[in-house]
């Protein structure tokens, strides 16, 4: 039962990042609630890939034989984070522009565009 | 307004959590995970690459080509950034600001003297060492431009236009986007596939070895401490404009 | 099979999520996600995973709150200017 914990958590994640996302009231609090949304994936990932009793990936103290966790999924994570860290630059640089096109950051004051 | 959006939203979230929960029952428990392709890596990668980070050769060598999508969306995302963020000629008829001064405490200088060296130092290790010890082109990178930062911070716009010009910056992303596609044009050139391993292997666990991988980590460290370092300079608008 | 302290992390990180979402000043969760990323790198290094770790550090508990920072500063200088 517990070995289903990490998923439990990845789902929690997901379902806070939604609700961060939905309910929120400033575009910059928005876009950090989406990153907490992609660190869910995160979590999934590392719990796929962890063996108990397992080395890093790392073979420099270690004989190479030695049994280690998956690095597949790790090389995943790497590519993951940084597209992370691209999109909530561009997102916040459009934050932003909306500010200074429409006046304010709350997403409800925002909605209605002007042509 | 807020309670229709929630009244939307709770009935949705049951059903994702719903559906997630049971997609999730089919996966295995934790530590249990016995993924052929992984095993194999790990069995041969130290053997046929003579690198001992298998993460970074799996990375740089065997899917190498995802890497450079990954380095040309940085890439993409920093010239976004830099272009919805410049100022248009029409409207920067306002006086600009004072460029930020140098701070008045010397405890605030002497941090950054401290810290600046370290962090250089540092990040240029974390750069080439990659295929021997976990770091890399992406975490050297970050690492080295935080350098600049600390500058700017600790000693004032002035001397951070003279350290990092936007020239410099450019330079070094161009520099090291175009210098990844070119590197791997050379397994081209050795009559194999793109991006293959042709340089000499070295000897394991030097800082000197792996072949393409330890250059296609400079050239994607030099990419994305310059993207950093020009993103940094994006946000802040009185560095672009005291020329 | 799973330690204990495998177990507290995992909690550590779903509590360290929902602190991030319940800030609602954006200024106060540049704080808040700096500290998440530090519970979250702290997460990959338990589970034989630095490369990953070092990663989350530079980009989640550095770049992102920086840039959450710059980006607050600068609209309120343009809110400033008119």
């Amino acid at each position: 039962m517990i070995g289903w914990l990490p998923y439990a958590v990845a789902v929690w994640l997901l379902l806070c990042g939604l609700y961060g996302v939905v309910t929120s009231r400033h575009l910059v609090h928005l876009i950090i609630c989406l990153a907490v949304l992609q660190s869910s994936t995160y979590v999934l990932l590392l719990a796929i890939g962890y063996k108990s009793g397992a080395v890093a990936p790392v073979f420099v103290d270690v004989p190479p034989g030695t049994p280690a966790v998956d690095p597949i999924v790790q090389a995943l994570m790497l590519t993951d984070i940084v597209v992370e860290a691209t999109v909530v630059a561009l997102l916040l640089a459009l934050a932003v522009q909306a500010h200074e096109r429409g006046g304010s950051l709350d997403p409800a004051k925002l909605a209605s565009l002007r042509g | 307004m807020k309670r229709l959006r929630l009244a939307l939203f709770v009935p949705g979230a049951i059903a994702l959590a719903a559906v997630s929960g049971l997609g999730v029952r089919g996966l295995h428990p934790l530590g249990s995970w016995h993924g052929a392709y992984g095993e194999l890596l790990n069995g041969v990668a130290v053997g046929e690459r003579n690198a001992t980070d298998v993460v970074s050769a799996v990375n740089f060598d065997y899917r190498a080509l995802d890497t450079m999508g990954e380095e040309f969306i940085l890439f993409a995302s920093v010239i976004a950034v830099a272009a919805i963020l410049k100022k248009d000629d029409q409207e920067g008829e306002e006086e600009p600001d004072e460029p930020r001064p140098a701070p008045d405490s010397d405890a605030v200088r002497l941090l950054g003297v401290a810290l600046v060296p370290a962090t250089v130092i540092f990040g240029l290790y974390m750069i080439t060492h990659g295929q021997v010890s976990p770091g890399g082109g992406f975490q050297g990178g970050v690492v080295l431009a935080s350098a600049p930062l600390v500058v700017y911070l600790c000693a004032g716009a002035k001397t951070y236009l003279r350290i990092a010009p936007p020239a410099f910056t450019k330079l070094g992303e161009a520099a090291g986007a175009a210098g990844y596609a070119l590197i791997g044009c050379l397994g081209v050139l050795a009559a194999k596939t793109f991006l293959e391993n042709v340089l000499p292997l070295g000897q394991r666990g030097h800082a000197w070895s792996a072949g393409n991988i330890q250059v296609l980590n400079v050239s994607v460290g030099i990419a994305v401490a310059a993207g950093f370092a020009e993103l940094l300079a994006s946000f802040v608008e009185e560095i672009v404009e005291s020329k | 099979m799973i330690g204990f302290l495998q177990i507290l992390l995992f909690v550590l990180v779903a509590a360290g999520g929902t602190a991030v979402v319940l800030t609602r000043d954006p200024v106060l969760q540049a704080i808040t996600v700096s500290l998440y990323g530090v519970v979250l790198a702290l997460l990959f290094f338990v589970h034989q995973a630095p490369d990953v770790a070092l990663s989350q550090i530079v980009i989640g508990s550095v770049a992102l709150p920086l840039m959450i920072l710059l980006t607050l500063a600068k609209v309120k200088r343009n809110e400033a200017r008119g």
